[in-house]
């Protein structure tokens, strides 16, 4: 038998990539969500051409929405705060529902199987592969938001939530804080996601289940009965990623949310894995 | 008349002469003769382990086999037994038949084979190695067309076979392309390589997956149906490849519900019926286990059927101007002399050699199409 390269993994990852960021529909997901600040920045520009404030005095809307007339910059913070809650956890599902799932369901999964890509290296390069697009595609959304904002509004120092200010240039560092912050906080998601994919042969299902879960511990996160449950649900803390925009950094919730997104990963990825290793591949 | 279908190698369009002379599967004869027929590749031992006597053949079964299941079960959740006891013995540098109608378990059996499932009980050694434990080390010299190609419809063909191959850790990246290139080539798709996997007709599509089987020398080739969906020029080919791949000496394990195509290209075969095996061995001995017919073409067929039974044939079926039936012992030139005698006017006078269809017949005592 020849020896396997000790850099085969990296093989795999390398076309699962190339096979992911190839397909016609992760493109699409991608641009829906670059779509999301141009949307947003037209619509603020519109309301604010006559110098009156976004949703008048009672704010309302995404978090800085309010700031975005006076920085660009706000829109990249805008865009995430309104692309967290669904927009990029339902892309996010879609591939990581889809990874497993959808090669079964193709009948692909044997062939990799056979080839042999190996259960857990397959399993692993698929995770990583879906942390790959969640970087990605909250990527996508800050630099669509930093683009169209430096566009449509002016740019320069900006004013903290904590009220001090600080330089434009600080405020990117800060922007790009807080886009790796929501990645990571998309980690959980991922593993529900890709857990979720080993249980079926159907994508279509596998993706279902995963936005459907998702929109349930969204609605769940909201009733106020089931408090004592809220601190667990993925999505709880992911707003915490303004405190990102305080000074100093209020870190408690921000950690809370890391901490909780590994929990996810862990639990959600030894599930995915007792299940993938063992599982009859009959499809 | 086992000696009469088994010496008619001409009938059998076996492709090349050096394999059509090879009396395969007549254990009787000995493995030097074997060894000068043509499979220089294969040690004798390998080429036939029934060759060797009796007190070693267990053991070179088990040491030369590059499939060998032990009672090997599978039952699905819910209780379906899939495969029941399969003790499967596939020697080196066959090409091993593997038969049965839909639902026999064939499927199942060749995903166990592969690792992708696990069995209920019983053991799979390919290879010489345990399967699934040793899925890391035995599969990359394995190639495999399994229930039908499976391509990603959004990339072209070639990038099919470059991602199959980025997933065998055991290929070498540096000679990737090389080795698309040259699978793409030998199923004759190096024109429609770069066109999308979707816009493949199921002939293409089927000719893709054995190129992604192709893309490395392989110590077995386990081929599920091959030629499903190939028009006869298609299946032709891929007869012809399988030939040529055997006679370059890898084990072709070749799966099918056409008994013809078994017949033309498999040294070796075995049938499957309802989970269990029923026979495997040499082809010749298969087809020589059921006897040929004696058929006799006349327009006297009433005639023809008494004097044949008076000649001592069993099952005497006349239809129209055939009159058919299970050949007396003795000479059938007597038998001839005795229908002339009588004023029967024979027009033709032959036996029929018994086809692996007749032994399926034989065996399991129903049609080959009935699903188990």
């Amino acid at each position: 038998m020849r020896a396997p390269s000790p850099l085969w993994a990296f093989g795999l990852l390398r076309s699962e990539l190339l096979t992911t960021f190839r397909r016609w529909r992760t493109l699409a997901l991608l641009g829906v969500l670059a779509a999301v600040p141009v949307l947003v920045g037209i619509a603020v520009r519109i309301e604010t051409s006559d110098g009156s404030s976004v949703g008048g005095a009672g704010g309302g809307g995404p978090a800085f929405i309010a700031q975005i007339s006076n920085n660009g910059l706000f829109l990249v913070f805008t865009a995430l705060a309104a692309t967290l809650p669904f927009f990029l956890p339902m892309a996010v599902g879609v591939v990581a529902g889809d990874a497993i799932a959808g090669e079964a369901n193709a009948g692909t999964l044997r062939y990799l199987l056979v080839a042999p890509a190996g259960r857990t290296r397959l399993l692993l390069t698929k995770y990583t592969t879906v942390i790959v697009f969640c970087l990605a595609a909250t990527l996508v959304v800050a630099a669509s938001a930093l683009v169209v904002g430096a566009l449509l509004f002016p740019v320069g120092d900006l004013v903290t939530i904590s009220g001090t200010r600080i330089t434009y240039g600080e405020g990117l560092g800060r922007a790009l804080l807080i886009a790796l912050v929501v990645a990571a906080s998309l980690v959980g998601v991922a593993a529900l996601g890709l857990f979720v994919s080993t249980l079926t042969s159907s994508g279509i299902a596998a993706m279902a289940t995963t936005v459907g879960l998702l929109i349930t511990v969204q609605i769940l996160d909201q009733i106020p009965q089931l408090h004592a449950l809220h601190p667990y649900f993925f999505s709880h803390y992911w707003l915490s990623f303004a405190d990102l925009m305080r000074e100093p950094v209020y870190w408690d919730e921000l950690v809370r949310n890391l901490g909780l997104q590994a929990l996810y990963a862990a639990v959600f990825g030894s599930a995915a894995w007792a299940r993938f290793t063992t599982k009859d591949i009959t499809s | 008349m086992a000696e009469a279908s088994a010496t008619e190698p001409e009938s059998r369009d076996r492709g090349s002469a050096d394999r059509g002379s090879t009396d395969l599967g007549s254990a009787d004869r000995g493995s030097a003769d074997r060894e000068t027929a043509g499979r220089q590749t294969a040690g004798p031992e390998a080429a036939n382990p029934e060759g060797a006597g009796p007190e070693t053949a267990g053991r070179e079964r088990a040491d030369d086999a590059v499939i060998a299941t032990r009672a090997l079960t599978k039952r699905y959740r819910g209780g379906q037994l899939a495969v029941d006891g399969l003790d499967l013995t596939v020697p080196a540098g066959s090409v091993f038949g593997f038969l049965g109608p839909n639902g026999s378990g064939k499927t199942t059996t060749i995903r166990m084979l592969m690792g992708l499932i696990e069995p209920t009980s019983g053991s799979a050694r390919v290879l010489g190695r345990p399967m699934p434990g040793a899925a890391r080390t035995v599969l990359p010299g394995v190639g495999a067309l399994i229930e039908g190609p499976a391509l990603y419809g959004f990339l072209s063909g070639r990038d099919n076979l470059l991602r199959y191959d980025a997933a065998d850790p055991a290929a070498d990246p540096r000679t990737r392309r090389a080795r698309v290139s040259a699978a793409l080539d030998r199923v004759g798709l190096v024109a429609a390589a770069g066109k999308k996997a979707r816009a493949y007709s199921l002939g293409m599509k089927q000719r893709l997956g054995l190129a992604a089987a192709l893309l490395q020398p392989r110590r077995l080739l386990v081929l599920d149906e091959p030629t499903n969906g190939l028009d006869p020029q298609g299946m032709r080919e891929i007869r012809a490849l399988v030939r040529e791949l055997a006679s370059d000496g890898t084990t072709v394990f070749l799966s099918s519900h056409l008994l013809d195509e078994i017949e033309q290209v498999c040294t070796h075969a075995a049938v499957m019926a309802r989970g269990r095996l029923i026979t495997q061995g040499a082809v010749a001995d298969l087809s020589a286990g059921a006897r040929g017919r004696l058929v006799v073409t006349t327009p006297d067929p009433a005639d023809a059927a008494r004097v044949l039974k008076e000649q001592g044939a069993g099952d005497v079926v006349a239809v129209e101007d055939r009159v058919t039936a299970e050949p007396p012992d003795h000479d059938l030139a007597e038998v001839n002399a005795a229908l002339v005698a009588a004023g029967v006017r024979v027009r033709g006078f032959g036996l029929e050699r018994a086809s692996l269809e007749d032994a399926f017949v034989a065996l399991t005592g129903e049609g080959f199409d009935v699903a188990g």
